[in-house]
């Protein structure tokens, strides 16, 4: 047993813990320490009263039992005893019982809150210290209560002692932490920012993290501490390293203070005065130039600490994102430091770079290092480095690379660690979805990943790889071939016969002239992996097989004999029972007309945001998809599914009801949404089909599960006609140019004579109206033309495609189509005149049709960071617009978000900090370009008032996105 | 309510360490500091998954990892391992100094600091902590002003003993 160093030893306390070190076994240590609690109780509870020193050593043994891991019910009331004593050791073991086993009994709470209150009353600064620690510590809500008004006016006070102040300012910042509403700084406000010009470093030290939280807070009442920041910063780093004295740690002046400062400063945007920030930006060359220059020590904690300022100033660099001199060197530093011999700088170099590689200034320079990372990727020995590797080639992807870092990643996977390969696989599957061009190298990859890692190949990636099969006619034969080449494996993933069952059902007929992937041959192919599968899948399997009959009538008998067969028709499963008996007979009694219409194959999926995104984003939590979606998205032109020429395609465009897009980013459409099933039947009888508001995304037309046959129920029509719904529309107060600016149907405008409805539907920077005029008399309109123009700058294109009837039957409805193409940002709305006679009167109206920009939007999920960094990007005046207005309709929570979805943009939760906003995001697509908008709106549900900020990467979408807005709420 | 703008620019996560941990090769617990609260059986949770965690991590690797959403920098000295938990936005090379630093200031006062030294004085191990970071933050830097604190507290029980004898 060591001899007890320093100070008071407690004898006693010593051969305990000897004791326990001694004991041979577990049991052994357990009745030692039963021995010592019984002895501690029975003391405690003796007649005899304690002294002070007794009573410390007890508390002390039943701290060191607790520490053991054992719990410890007593004592607590001896430890607060001990905090009234006049000596200080037995006061600091008090204080260190309390801190360390706190107790919510509130008896006690007062009796610790009083020791506490004398204490910060005694004028005796290590007293003053011990009682400050100890609130720090325990940092409860009642001791914020007691304590928080009284501890600001500690910390600035002029005759407090330096180490009093640094104890106050970190206890100031454990009580804000926990009790925010509590901590009110007000008028101390700068005299607390003023602490930063403190002589004593260690009370700008601990002052510094105090002001830093303070600062995300509450930025604009600290903003003085900016310039305050940037002149101590500038002090230390110009300062030579003996000058700091002990401040100095390895040669290097102040590196905690240094990267305290760095962190203050990120919780601004640059400075807008030109002298501080031209002394920030040599502060920040100073620190990237001392990078270069050989170490003044070997020691590894010179270069840590010198190491620890460089990453934290790169941090800020990036934070800014404005010097694109600042952003390449702090890239080529980090590219050195990817091949350092250190595993750590190696570790936080690749970390580090993934923010630089979103930048676009930075973005080319940290592609130049992607032979390094792929060897990084390659060769690390350590998991956690070899992750930073993958998560960096992740970020650093574009077109330009795009195969590479997927074929890499690829080969990773076959040795990948377990603990990282389902994000990897997530990762390969959305890099190849993104940068395809050449859609049969995407589905080679994704049938790779299945081969390579298909435990770990969500639902969510293979069908998405069903769904853009669907949704490219081009890409469908190769799929079929592909999947066909792939099932002759012997073993293969339940995941390939997935993908491989549904494209054959759907496609199996283009592969079918080879004789050797006959229609037979793929059936028993097929067949031959069924029994081997799960009922999910033999489910899967049964439906292609009904499809089979369909595309294949010579494989009628075979697959009717299979499905004929007791292990299918009584199969124990209900499911596979019910597919079994119900196709059975569907092949039985239907016409082939019928069939062929009831299996038809799948309409095209809506397009929404990849669902494998969403799931990566919330594997990783926010701000781990590194790369924000919207600048990527303005990056790459033609994403796998945008930009994609469809216009003839009119069942993809009645796909994008802009109006309600679905909220959940479920995988496009095979679980919750509407693949717009019944449009093709409905071509001949729009006439009905306009008296469904819902339109294609009704619910009611949604396909489950993955069952083929659902999609064939008629989607059932909602109540809410058209004519009931214009009488509340046709409020003369509400012009009809903002009544549709959150929603796509409904009537236009109605009179004794005439009423106008309209349906449309958009896509990307396409959209179709189709109009409907209902002659509401019993006599015939005659010379029934309609025109429409786009006055004077507006350069939205509409095409009138069908030359509309002269004559409209009273009583009847005649319709006209519309296609429209957004070429670039508009504010104006087309017009449309309608002349006609009625009864020998010339009649003549021009009405606006409500097209607005907004209908161009696709809704962009995204991340808190993520949000936050490209708020803050589009940080220039004029690219923000904002308006503050009375509440004209409702501010009912569910009426506010259903109109901002049918702005067409994402409402995307948990982003603002403030549950009561609301924030959206999403990218007008015009042919020409497209322009990235956030939206936020804060409601007042007090004032009746809302604000309402925009911010566009273009100006003049700010602008008119804010004024049609304005009219909505 | 009308917030302004800023606040929603530079919203980011609360900063600072979470807590220290220092365990011996074998995984017995010799300190345990928390600085946000968390219940007794949550700290024993992250404690017996942390400690398994960087044990079965071999010598060579970088010292640190991403945990749950935390980032934890650990390092090794003798048969102690020190490791802490930090935020997303904290910095990793300037928390691997500030373990160094403490064990520093534990190697200054215990002269030539050992294992046995933190088990049989633990609550100087405490103290020491205390005076050099509070709440999850840096106080005091400087290793001269952290001994100096701790040495004036020591000489304050010599003197209460000194009064106490007479």
């Amino acid at each position: 047993m060591p001899a007890v160093s320093k100070g008071d030893g407690m004898r006693g306390l010593a051969v305990f813990i000897s004791d326990i070190r001694n004991c041979k076994s577990k049991e052994a240590e357990i009745k030692r320490i039963n021995k010592e609690l019984a002895n501690i109780r029975s003391k405690f509870k003796g007649d005899k009263a304690l002294d002070g020193y007794s009573k410390k050593k007890y508390v002390c043994k039943l701290l060191f039992i607790f520490l053991l891991g054992h719990d410890i019910d007593f004592g607590h009331m001896e430890a607060v005893n001990l905090l009234s004593s006049n000596k200080y050791t037995e006061k600091q073991i008090g204080y260190l019982f309390i801190s360390v086993l706190v107790n919510s009994n509130s008896e006690l709470i007062r009796l610790i809150n009083n020791a506490i209150k004398n204490d910060l009353s005694s004028r005796n600064p290590t007293f003053m210290c011990l009682a400050l620690h100890c609130i720090a510590n325990v940092g409860s809500r009642e001791m914020a209560e007691a304590f928080a008004s009284e501890i600001p006016r500690i910390l600035v006070a002029g005759d407090t002692m330096d180490s009093v102040k640094q104890s106050a300012a970190l206890c100031l910042l454990r009580l804000y932490k926990t009790s925010p509403d509590l901590v009110l700084m007000g008028e101390w406000t700068s005299r607390v920012v003023h602490l930063l010009n403190d002589q004593h470093m260690g009370v700008v030290t601990a002052a510094i993290s105090l002001i830093t939280c303070l600062s995300m807070k509450n930025p604009d009442e600290f903003k003085t501490c900016v310039s305050l920041a940037v002149s101590r910063l500038s002090r230390i780093v110009s300062s030579a390293s003996t000058d700091l004295q002990d401040y100095t740690y390895y040669f290097v002046p102040a590196p905690w203070l240094s990267c305290k400062l760095l962190r203050l400063l990120q919780c601004y945007p640059p400075p807008e005065d030109g002298a501080v920030k031209g002394r920030l930006v040599e502060c920040l060359e100073t620190i990237l130039n001392k990078a270069q220059e050989p170490p003044k020590s070997k020691k590894v904690q010179h270069s840590n600490a010198k190491n620890a300022i460089l990453f934290e100033a790169i941090s800020l660099i990036i934070h800014y994102d404005s010097e694109p001199n600042l952003l390449v060197r702090a890239c080529n530093q980090l590219g050195q430091f990817l091949q350092h011999r250190e595993t750590n700088l190696r570790y936080l170099a690749l970390e580090s770079m993934c923010t630089l590689a979103s930048s676009e200034f930075s973005h080319e320079a940290v592609k130049t290092h992607i032979e390094t990372v792929i060897n990084a990727l390659k060769t690390e020995r350590d998991v956690s480095v070899r992750q930073r590797a993958a998560d960096l080639l992740y970020a650093m992807c574009d077109r330009s690379n795009a195969k590479q870092i997927v074929a890499e990643m690829l080969s990773y996977l076959e040795t990948a660690d377990y603990s990282i390969r389902e994000e990897m696989v997530l990762k390969v599957a959305i890099l190849a979805e993104k940068y395809a061009v050449d859609y049969s190298w995407y589905v080679d990859t994704i049938l790779n990943l299945i081969r390579i890692a298909g435990d770990y190949v969500s639902e969510e990636v293979w069908y998405r790889v069903i769904q853009i099969v669907i949704n490219r006619d081009d890409v469908q034969g190769y799929a079929a071939k592909t999947v066909f080449e792939a099932l002759q494996a012997p073993a293969c993933h339940e995941n390939m016969v997935k993908v491989g069952g549904y494209i054959l059902g759907e496609f199996g007929n283009l592969i079918a002239g080879d004789p050797r992937s006959s229609p037979l041959v793929q059936f028993n192919l097929l067949h031959s992996k069924f029994h081997l599968c799960s009922v999910p899948t033999r489910a899967l399997l049964l439906s292609a097989y009904i499809k089979f009959i369909n595309l294949f009538p010579e494989t009628k008998a075979t697959i009717q004999e299979v499905l004929r067969c007791d292990s299918q028709i009584r199969n124990s499963d209900v499911e596979l029972q019910q597919r079994a008996v119900e196709y059975l007979k569907l092949s039985s009694i239907a016409s082939t007309d019928v069939l062929a219409t009831v299996l038809e194959e799948m309409p095209p999926f809506p397009e929404r945001e990849s669902s494998i995104l969403a799931k990566l984003k919330k594997k990783k939590g926010p701000g781990a998809v590194s790369v924000t979606e919207l600048e990527d998205s303005k990056r790459e032109g033609g994403e796998l599914n945008g930009g994609g020429d469809r216009g003839s395609d009119t069942a993809a465009m009645a796909a994008s009801n802009a109006s309600t897009p679905s909220p959940s980013a479920d995988l496009l459409g095979i679980r919750s949404a509407a693949p717009i099933g019944a449009a093709p039947a409905s071509a001949g009888s729009l006439l009905v089909d306009v008296f469904s508001e819902a339109g294609p995304a009704a619910p009611s037309a949604a396909v489950s599960d993955d069952g083929f046959l659902r999609d064939l129920e008629q989607p059932t029509e909602t109540s809410d006609s058209l004519l009931v719904e214009g009488s509340g529309d046709s409020d003369p107060k509400f012009p009809v140019s903002h009544r549709f600016v959150c929603k796509n149907n409904g009537v236009l405008f109605e009179n004794q004579l005439l009423q106008i409805g309209i349906k449309s539907e958009y896509r990307q920077n396409l959209g179709r109206m189709y109009l409907f005029f209902g002659n509401k008399t019993s006599v015939q309109f005659a010379s029934f033309t309609t025109t429409v123009s786009c006055p004077g700058e507006l350069q939205s294109h509409i095409l009138l495609t069908k030359p509309v009837e002269p004559l409209v039957e009273g009583g009847a409805q005649i319709q006209q189509v519309l296609n429209i193409e957004c070429l670039t940002d508009f504010s104006e709305a087309p017009l449309l005149n309608i002349k006609f006679r009625y009864g020998g009167a010339l009649q003549n109206l021009t009405l606006k049709l409500p097209v607005t920009i907004n209908k161009f939007f696709q809704p962009t999920e995204m991340a808190s960071h993520d949000f936050f960094q490209r708020w803050k990007q589009l940080s220039q005046p004029q690219q923000e617009a904002q308006k503050i207005f009375k509440a004209n309709h409702s501010m009912d929570t569910e009426v506010l978000k259903a109109k901002l979805l049918g702005l067409g943009t994402a409402l995307l939760d948990n982003v603002d900090p403030n549950p009561e906003n609301y924030v959206c995001a999403g990218v007008i697509q015009t042919k020409s370009q497209q322009v990235g908008c956030l939206l936020r709106l804060e409601p007042n549900a007090q004032a009746q008032m809302y604000r309402l900020t925009l911010r566009c990467s273009k100006d003049s979408v700010s602008k008119r996105l804010c004024e049609l807005l304005a009219e909505q709420f | 309510s009308f917030t302004t703008h800023c606040e929603i620019r530079t919203y980011h996560r609360m900063c600072g360490m979470q807590f220290m941990l220092l365990f011996s090769r074998q995984g017995k617990l010799r300190l345990q500091k928390w600085y946000v609260p968390l219940s007794d059986k949550e700290k024993k949770k992250i404690t017996r998954e942390l400690v398994q965690t960087v044990l079965a991590r071999k010598p060579k690797m970088c010292s640190f990892l991403e945990w749950r959403d935390l980032k934890i920098v650990y390092k090794r000295y003798a048969s102690l391992y020190f490791c802490c938990a930090i935020e997303d936005q904290d910095n990793e090379l300037i928390t691997l100094e500030i373990i160094h630093r403490y064990v520093e200031l534990l190697d200054k006062y215990f002269g030539s600091v050992c294992e046995l030294d933190i088990i049989f004085n633990f609550e100087k191990a405490y103290f020491i902590l205390d005076e050099f970071l509070l709440g999850g933050e840096a106080q005091e830097t400087s290793k001269k002003n952290v001994l100096k604190a701790i040495e004036q507290a020591d000489l304050l029980q010599e003197v209460s003993h000194v009064k106490n004898c007479e």
